[in-house]
């Protein structure tokens, strides 16, 4: 036993080590409790982890930029995931080739109104620019979305926190919604969920039907692209 | 995992953020990285079962992706509490929205390029 516990304790906070480790020790406690739930949509694993990770950093004091510096070895995948997005696109291609107008003009009604209305409450409610900007692409993918962010000068951390709450969101109040609005198609549903709620959205679409999966894959990367394409444009013009 | 797709899906990335340097898109690298991916699939007809196992194992964990980022909510508290309510109102409201539009976009305009069921329905009826 070294009586020097806080000298250790300094070393392995400010080790990548640490903020690795407690990233995945959170989410995998994430994802068990929200197995044992029996996947209950507001027990999300993302949402878990960081609850967790958050108190974790004010209990023990450090600060957000030492934790990053462990987790961006898990943050930098994202982009590489975005890029493994184009293995289902391809795969699905085939299967929605025959409805592909629908879905793309579907996709575009969608994309827009996740931004049109978005801003626009917040607006209506006087919310910030940044806070503005940073809601714009917020149903778009994480890395998407905060690509756009970064260069439209929003907050692209605020950004990923709002993204991740609507991807919660839409995994929960999805289902219901459809069926109030008596959507049963599962094609349609799955693209819904996609749209509005990303990967996470996509995770609880796969839960439920393998077609409403494809499509909400298919939707999430379609969505990303139609968000990054059109977002700065918007933007060019209202600005 | 095989090595050489995960090389791969770096390779596309760094393509991605090349291409976006040198052009000045105003899309993120990694979207035309999965661009350039999705094209050469397309070039090539089919998908490498070791590229779909390197791909699908990636994807598998895709929400633990998300987590680094989603902690940096501590970064934003006092915005979070000053602008509370035109944040979640914001984010409820446009996501329900959102739901509905796409999915009855999709209904619509399914119907409208082709009435795929026997016996035609009339126009704007209101099939259940």
């Amino acid at each position: 036993m070294t009586g020097d516990f806080r000298g250790n304790w300094v070393y392995l906070a400010a080790s990548p080590l640490l903020g690795l480790t407690v990233t995945l020790v959170a989410y995998t406690a994430g994802d068990w409790l929200y197995q044992k739930s029996r996947r209950n949509p507001l027990l999300n694993p993302v949402l878990i982890a960081v609850v967790l990770l958050v108190g974790f950093l004010f209990a023990t004091g450090i600060d957000y930029q030492t934790y990053f510096e462990g987790a961006q070895f898990v943050h930098f995948l994202l982009g590489t995931a975005t890029v493994a997005l184009a293995v289902p696109l391809y795969e699905q291609f085939d299967k929605v080739r025959r409805s592909a107008l629908a879905i793309l003009g579907a996709v575009l009604i969608g994309s827009a109104t996740a931004s049109l209305s978005a801003v626009a409450i917040a607006w209506v409610l006087g919310a910030s620019r940044e806070t503005l900007v940073s809601l714009a692409p917020k149903s778009a993918t994480t890395p998407i979305a905060m690509g756009i962010a970064e260069r439209l000068k929003g907050l692209p951390s605020l950004t990923a926190v709002v993204v991740i709450l609507t991807g919660i969101l839409g995994a929960a109040l999805g289902p219901p919604v459809l069926n109030l609005i008596r959507v049963r198609d599962w094609k349609a549903r799955g693209l819904a969920m996609g749209v509005a709620a990303h990967g996470i959205g996509t995770a609880r679409a796969l839960q439920v039907d393998a077609v409403a999966g494809a499509f909400s894959g298919l939707a999430m990367g379609l969505n990303g692209l139609a968000t990054a394409i059109l977002l700065p444009l918007l933007y060019r013009l209202i600005f | 995992m095989a090595l050489p797709f995960i090389t791969l899906l770096l390779l596309c990335q760094l393509a991605g953020e090349v291409i976006v340097l040198a052009t000045g898109l105003p899309v993120p690298g990694p979207v035309v990285g999965m661009a350039v991916l999705f094209f050469g699939l397309i070039a090539r007809g089919a998908i490498p079962a070791d590229l779909r196992a390197t791909a699908s194992g990636l994807l598998r964990h895709l929400s633990l992706l998300f987590v680094p980022a989603g902690v940096g909510v501590v970064l934003h508290l006092s915005l979070l509490v000053d602008e509370w309510l035109a944040i979640s109102a914001a984010l409820i409201g446009s996501t329900v929205l959102t739901i509905a539009a796409t999915a009855l976009a999709m209904v619509g305009l399914a119907r409208l390029r082709g009435p795929a069921g026997p016996g035609s329905d009339a126009p704007g009826s209101h099939a259940r």
